[in-house]
């Protein structure tokens, strides 16, 4: 093989665009061309629709995708991460009957993992996977459930033995959604939104050839989920954006994004929206108000504070040096600054803060905030949890003593599921 | 902006690192805080032989090492780590900093070139008994007397400024009001009509110094009635290095207490292993781990005389006080009693960073230049 540069794969990629690249395609139709011939998803393995491309070169093609405005395989939610987890975990022919789906974006995944009686310990998951003849049948409770309503497929974390320790006795299904024993309903949030949802099994289904990896082994294959989860948290934001151009394939992409993007529109007001501070206390008047100023100056510290940590992360990582500490930080730094913006947009608006909707400032964002903030401090592992992973693995202090890891589950204290 | 180091600047880093540890451990400090000076005339002219740090961001042109700030910022923050007893900060951040900023290129060449080598110490004597920040505190005058001026007026918190060679001075013409009729003046230590009195300070490895002028002969520095905008470029200097002064101490301070967690055992378990301590730990490295991301920034913003460096050297004047302040009060919290002892070495940090919190401005005027800067 020839050796890749950044200058060769750019001078491939273009010809192969400009030969290749037509607004009049079905969206479909068009990412299949784009699978068959490796620019789909280039760091992949040539075996599966890849070119074995260097990661570090992946930003040469999105730059020449992007000249063009060419669109690119289905890259919003979980369907990204049921791709990586089976291109690492998966048979044949599971790579067989789903990668390609996933990438043209022809399937759409949810992912069952978390569950009313575990949350940060994900790992005590209850739902039930009984080898019945033929098949596998499931019994029991997903929650958080982004996109369940509208998934074909879920990727779920089961309990095939209770008689060895916790981690020993998971599996890892692929679960067909579209049957009578999976029913979804929409968890209503605090904020009005219901963007999750729970996930309820009784006897559902699943072939035998869905199970992924090995019985008792299925752990190991929710941490590579979970890996590409946390790896593409900083990606959402950038997944909902549709190229502007006009032609039948962007209206098609447009249409998918906006529904996978419909369970994520109020992640900005989840931040805090510290963008809106000023304007918002310019508008009000108080911009002179010295208690006002000290506020918004505290927040405007936190903020760039965390940003230029973030900063100093990624040119570490980028210079090929070990992570530092200033790498484990920002998940927790994050959910300091969304509070710390929710303050000060109360105190901004006053007595307005008591109100939402129409009647609210800024026609009901900033109510949003104050009611969405909560969230970021949990989801994607809470304060806590961060806090225990950067004692333990970064400052290398004592890990918590744990009862659980050591007897079979079935005689660990669970939650009392109603 | 530059949010890494590069190999050489971490080569640096820990070469500096290493001398300081060497010779400046918690015992040196201990001696040197009892002393009226300070600091040592012996282990400061070693310093700059072996290391030549007063020199290090003056440029080569007048006898210094021609780095930047970010250079500049390294040391600071290794000095703050070993708390270092010198006058480093008095005179080559504050005197040198101004006399760059302000000088006549005669007086740079005259003047910088015995700071860059140590031989001569200098104080900057800006702050006034009223404990302004900012030109409005200038009190002091200067009149003019046939090619040299007199001044009149008191200084205070000069660091360093009692055992100062050299002290800058800033006074204004007789009758002028804020940054108006403002001027830089250079002093002998021992010019006559200069009583000089050491203050009772709360941090005593950083001295400082009531100066009481008495129709005192002075040079003028740069340009008569314009050291409005250089002094305001001195202390946005300063501010940035400050910062990273600071950051240092903390990251010291926050060690100190992991490594106390870890030995410490109580109820048949090192502290350490306790949830509410491992928590805190956790929130102590946010804290200095963000409060360094903006000293770094302002260092960085110094180094290439950025346009937004009032707003950045503000904003991490305001993030280190705050982050230092905290990280001493949980050192102190984690350690327990002997915490609050003569003994432990804790309380040494913990002052410093109380004195400068306070020094250059505190974190709540910082936040109101911050906001100035950003046209809020």
């Amino acid at each position: 093989m020839t050796e890749m540069t950044e200058a060769s794969v750019r001078a491939e990629v273009r010809a192969w665009l400009e030969a290749n690249w037509r607004t009049d395609y079905g969206l479909v139709e068009w990412r299949n061309i784009l699978i068959d011939s490796g620019w789909g998803v280039p760091t992949w393995p040539t075996d599966w629709y890849g070119k074995a491309l260097p990661v570090g070169l992946q930003a040469v093609v999105d730059e020449e995708f992007l000249r063009v405005g060419a669109v690119g395989v289905a890259k919003a939610g979980i369907r990204r991460l049921a791709a990586a987890t089976l291109l690492a975990h998966g048979t044949p022919a599971q790579k067989e009957q789903f990668l390609r789906r996933s990438l043209s974006g022809e399937d759409t995944w949810c992912q069952l993992f978390s569950e009313p009686g575990s949350g940060s310990d994900l790992a005590g998951a209850t739902t039930k996977a009984e080898r019945q003849g033929n098949r596998w049948v499931i019994n029991g409770q997903k929650v958080w459930t982004t996109s369940a309503h509208h998934a074909d497929w879920g990727l779920l974390l089961a309990r095939t033995d209770v008689d060895v320790p916790k981690h020993q006795g998971l599996s890892y299904f692929i679960i067909d959604m579209h049957q009578p024993g999976v029913q979804v309903h929409p968890l209503r949030q605090m904020n009005g939104h219901a963007s999750f949802n729970q996930v309820f099994f009784t006897d559902a289904e699943v072939l035998p050839e869905h199970l992924v990896l090995d019985v008792g082994r299925g752990w190991a294959v929710a941490t590579t989920t979970l890996m590409h989860e946390r790896r593409e948290a900083d990606g959402v934001r950038n997944w909902g954006k549709s190229s502007s151009g006009t032609g039948r394939i962007y209206d098609e992409e447009r249409a998918e994004n906006a529904t996978v993007m419909e369970p994520y529109k109020w992640y900005p007001q989840r931040a805090g929206r510290v963008d809106l501070v000023i304007e918002r206390a310019k508008a009000a008047g108080v911009n002179n108000d010295p208690v006002v100023r000290q506020e918004i100056a505290k927040l405007l510290t936190l903020q760039k504070s965390a940003e230029w940590t973030a900063r100093r992360a990624r040119a570490a990582q980028l210079q090929g040096k070990p992570q530092g500490p200033e790498g484990s930080l920002g998940k927790l730094a994050s959910s300091h600054v969304a509070r710390a913006s929710a303050r000060v947009h109360t105190l901004i608006s006053g007595a307005d803060a008591m109100l939402t909707g129409e009647d609210g400032a800024m026609g009901g964002v900033i109510a949003e905030i104050l009611v969405s903030v909560p969230a970021g401090s949990i989801a994607g592992g809470t304060d806590e949890i961060q806090r225990n992973i950067i004692s333990e693995r970064v400052l290398g202090m004592p890990k918590e003593p744990r009862t659980d890891n050591d007897r079979p589950f079935r005689d660990v204290p669970k939650n009392l599921v109603v | 902006m530059q949010f890494s180091f590069t190999s050489e600047q971490e080569e640096f880093r820990s070469v500096l690192r290493r001398f300081l540890e060497d010779k400046s451990p918690a015992t040196a400090v201990r001696r040197l805080m009892e002393t009226e000076t300070g600091w040592d005339r012996a282990a400061w002219v070693d310093l700059n032989q072996q290391l030549g740090l007063a020199a290090i961001h003056i440029p080569e042109a007048y006898g210094g090492q021609g780095f930047s700030f970010v250079e500049l910022g390294i040391v600071l923050e290794e000095m703050g780590r070993a708390l270092l007893c010198a006058p480093y900060f008095a005179s080559t951040v504050l005197a040198a900093t101004a006399i760059v900023n302000a000088g006549t290129e005669a007086q740079k060449r005259d003047l910088l070139p015995a700071i860059a080598d140590g031989s001569c110490v200098a104080a900057l004597a800006f702050t006034e008994p009223n404990g302004r920040w900012d030109t409005t505190g200038v009190q002091a005058t200067a009149t003019a007397a046939g090619g040299r001026f007199r001044l009149d007026g008191v200084k205070s918190f000069v660091v360093d400024g009692h055992s100062a060679d050299l002290i800058v001075v800033l006074a204004r013409r007789p009758g002028s009001v804020g940054d108006d009729g403002l001027s830089f003046f250079t002093v002998p230590g021992n010019a006559a009509g200069l009583t000089r009195r050491p203050l009772k300070v709360m941090d005593p490895t950083r001295k400082q110094a009531r100066l009481e002028f008495q129709s005192v002969e002075a040079d003028l520095l740069g340009q008569e009635g314009g050291a409005a905008a250089p002094f305001a470029k001195t202390m946005v200097q300063a501010a940035a290095c400050l910062a990273n002064e600071m950051v240092g101490g903390a990251e010291r301070l926050r060690l100190s207490a992991l490594d106390y967690a870890n030995l410490r055992v109580q109820f048949g378990r090192t502290i350490g292993s306790f949830q509410s301590m491992k928590h805190k730990q956790a929130d102590m490295l946010v804290d200095v781990e963000l409060a360094k991301s903006a000293a770094y920034a302002a260092a960085s913003a110094a180094a290439e005389d950025d346009p937004e460096l009032p707003a950045i050297a503000s904003l991490a004047k305001a993030a280190a006080s705050e982050a230092y302040m905290q990280t001493a009060i949980s050192t102190i919290q984690i350690h327990g009693g002997i915490g609050f002892t003569w003994d432990n070495d804790t309380h040494l940090w913990f002052k410093r960073a109380k004195s400068s919190e306070v020094f250059l401005g505190d974190p709540a005027w910082h936040r109101e230049l911050l906001m100035r800067a950003w046209n809020v």
